[in-house]
């Protein structure tokens, strides 16, 4: 039978259809999950940007007309702090200037500010931008019908006055500034706690025990372990030792500071660098590996001591990498909410963070309260916040990816 | 004279070195210290939720109510709908995932690489938090749209578990492309010696031999579904609810955790206890995937390398 086989005549014959027909079919079929990934994404962004600018019909209690004769955007700082100290009440103004005093606010926040106080004006309808470009006629007219007063404009919910107001009961007044600061002051917490010892690990594992110890081998393991951690369980940690057992020194209580409990700044932020840490030690790691090892051995062939090398040679080598991985580091710190939950993240906190003791909140800690809120126009407040997270987040990173490129050109 | 004395290069003793070295060596023990601190933290406070009157292991892994306020502990609720939501995110995250790293590694130019990659590690950067608004806000109203209002609940674990899908794709996918990458070019070339389509040889060859990195990707997949939270505590509901039904509220392990302790929570309440005695239980599931991980894609780099 074999050799019957081997003597009939072998013709390079075309592809059988079917089979040609599979393979063209499966590099659509495969590509087609990139296109959903990629629609997904595109469909994130749209959702976010399409509920951060809407169209509203507003209605001022008070006729804004009977107090100032041009449109309220062109009136200067000192015309509108007047017009408030005219129109409430001082017991109303004290309040306002105990949060913060009239000439330090900015225009768009007293613009703000005389529009809620003095013009009382409230949002009574409002639709998202698709449905403002597509329908804007039959809205205009559907508002007008309901609330013939109303004055439509498109708002756009991110804006100067969000940036720098501070949380605040009404979605319309409400801001970021506080949350923002509060982010940076637990990033730079995390990272300056996480930077040294990250390195420092990375050192230890590449340069002075490469694989060489027991110890080392286990600390390897442990790392690769905790990088799959959830994060919800470092905040269960930081909950059970920074918040609870290093109480009196986490709310300053030993200090002098007056902080009720240990949920404040510095144990958020000390919660943050040992979730940071094991991405900082893995980032180093590579980082130094990638130093070639002429170097080292030009350093030792000198008469350098270990320590010697690795500081004046290795480590200035690996800077650049490590430093592109911290800022990685750091972007993944910014978006991480549940650990901050656990931490005891304040929702509602009007006044900035002042030192190491304060009650915190955070950008992301804003976005999932004002999320599930019930109103809707603070899922709009959550957009916007959305918006300036996810612009920060992506300029850290692109920065980190064009610098790591860029590195790579140069060697 | 000077000339001839021998140099000395007799080994010098450094304080300094050794201090520098004590120094980094203490540093490298920060990481072994948190996980002793987390394994020590939920295991103490685990044993303090176990000896309170009326809470047993036997009542905590087989009754199927969870109300610590009135004296009811079982987890299962907790855990069939983590299982749940993490079930449809693997349905969405395993296919897609797996596609996009096959397209990736083996169909794409260099010039769509270039494109797709970069749009991926977004997709992998964006915070959870945003991925829970997305569910709440676009999917959710999706379902109800498509399923009826009455069949799909406002808060629901389907949804929650569809986006945990997307946020996980890209680790599927990024894993999965690297073990890919790593079977060795001559696989390819025998195949199409043989005269097999490109179609043939990713399924038949190079899929096969990437199948341990592939599967290690995916369970580490499983393991980051498990332990997602805040999409979970935004969309899938709050509340324990014993339902096998995907367009239910119910409330995941980690969602619990995050609820619990998101009011003014007292220590050594039972409430309190109870959120270590289910970190301890998430900390065992992550852990052993993670392990399992580990070690499949350590033996797939070890035969090619």
């Amino acid at each position: 039978m074999r050799s019957n086989f081997a003597t009939q005549p072998f013709t390079f014959g075309k592809l059988h259809p079917s089979r040609k027909r599979l393979d063209g079919l499966s590099r659509f079929f495969f590509n087609s999950s990139n296109i959903i990934a990629i629609a997904a994404l595109a469909i994130l962004l749209l959702t976010i940007i399409n509920q951060a600018f809407t169209m509203v019909g507003t209605i001022d209690m008070v006729d804004r007309t009977t107090l100032i004769d041009s449109p309220i955007n062109s009136l200067s700082k000192t015309e509108l702090i007047s017009l408030l100290e005219q129109n409430l009440t001082a017991n109303r103004l004290k309040t306002l200037d105990r949060d913060t005093p009239l000439v330090e606010r900015n225009q768009a926040q007293l613009t703000l500010l005389v529009e809620s106080e003095v013009f009382k004006t409230s949002i009574v309808a409002s639709f998202n931008l698709l449905d403002a470009l597509l329908h804007y006629k039959s809205l205009e007219t559907q508002i007008i019908t309901s609330y013939p007063q109303a004055r439509i404009s498109m708002r756009s919910w991110i804006d100067w006055a969000f940036i720098t107001n501070a949380m605040s009961k009404k979605p319309e007044e409400a801001g970021v500034r506080t949350a923002m600061l509060g982010s940076a002051f637990i990033i730079l917490i995390a990272i300056l706690f996480a930077f040294p010892l990250g390195v420092s690990t990375a050192i230890y594992l590449e340069e002075y025990e490469y694989k060489t110890s027991r110890l080392a081998r286990i600390i390897q393991l442990n790392i690769d372990n905790l990088a799959g951690v959830p994060s919800i369980l470092y905040g269960v940690l930081g909950l059970a030792i920074f918040v609870r057992a290093l109480g009196p020194l986490t709310s300053g209580n030993l200090f002098g500071s007056e902080a009720a409990n240990g949920r404040t700044v510095i144990s958020a932020g000390l919660t943050m660098a040992l979730l940071i840490l094991p991405i900082l030690i893995t980032n180093s790691q590579e980082a130094i590996r990638a130093v070639p090892n002429s170097l080292r051995l030009a350093s030792y062939g000198i008469g350098a001591t270990q320590w010697q090398t690795i500081w004046h040679h290795v480590l200035p080598s690996a800077l650049p990498s490590i430093l592109t991985g911290a800022i990685l580091a750091i972007s993944r710190g910014l978006g991480e909410t549940a650990p901050l939950i656990i931490v005891g993240a304040a929702t509602y906190i009007t006044k900035n963070p002042t030192g190491l003791f304060s009650n915190f909140t955070a950008l992301p800690i804003q976005i999932y309260n004002w999320t599930t809120r019930p109103q809707a126009e603070f899922r709009n407040a959550a957009a916007a916040a959305i918006l300036i997270l996810l612009i920060l987040l992506l300029s850290l990173n692109a920065a980190a990816i064009l610098w790591r490129n860029h590195l790579h050109k140069n060697r | 004279m000077d000339i001839y004395q021998p140099v000395n290069i007799k080994k010098k003793r450094r304080i300094s070195e050794s201090l520098i070295r004590v120094l980094i060596t203490a540093a490298a023990m920060v990481s072994i210290l948190t996980t002793l601190g987390l394994v020590y933290e939920l295991g103490k406070e685990s044993i303090l939720f176990f000896s309170t009157p009326g809470v047993t292991l036997r009542e905590f892994f087989f009754t199927t109510t969870w109300q610590p306020s009135i004296g009811q502990f079982g987890i299962l609720p907790l855990v069939l709908s983590t299982l749940i939501t993490s079930f449809f995110a693997m349905l969405v995250a395993i296919p897609l995932g797996l596609g996009a790293a096959i397209y990736l590694s083996e169909y794409a130019t260099s010039r769509s690489r270039g494109i797709i990659k970069p749009i991926l590690e977004i997709l992998a950067g964006i915070p959870t938090v945003v991925y829970g608004y997305f569910a709440l806000t676009f999917m959710t109203p999706l379902l109800r749209l498509i399923f009826g209002e009455s069949n799909v609940q406002i808060y629901n674990m389907l949804s929650a578990g569809l986006v945990m899908g997307i946020m996980i794709l890209p680790l599927v996918s990024s894993m999965s492309e690297d073990a890919l990458h790593a079977v060795p070019g001559s696989l390819r070339d025998a195949a199409y010696g043989l005269g097999a389509t490109r179609f043939e040889t990713t399924t038949q060859v190079v899929f096969p031999a990437a199948l341990s990195g592939i599967i290690s990707s995916i369970i580490l997949a499983i393991s980051r579904a498990v332990g997602e939270t805040m999409i979970v505590a935004i969309a899938a509901g709050s509340g324990p609810k014993f339902t096998f039904n995907p367009m239910a509220a119910a409330e995941t392990m980690t969602g619990y955790i995050a609820r619990i302790s998101g009011g003014d929570l007292g220590y050594d309440t039972p409430d309190y206890n109870s959120i270590f005695a289910i970190g301890l239980l998430l900390f065992f599931i992550t852990l052993i995937f993670n392990l399992i991980s580990r070690n499949l894609s350590r033996k797939y780099r070890e035969v090619y390398e």
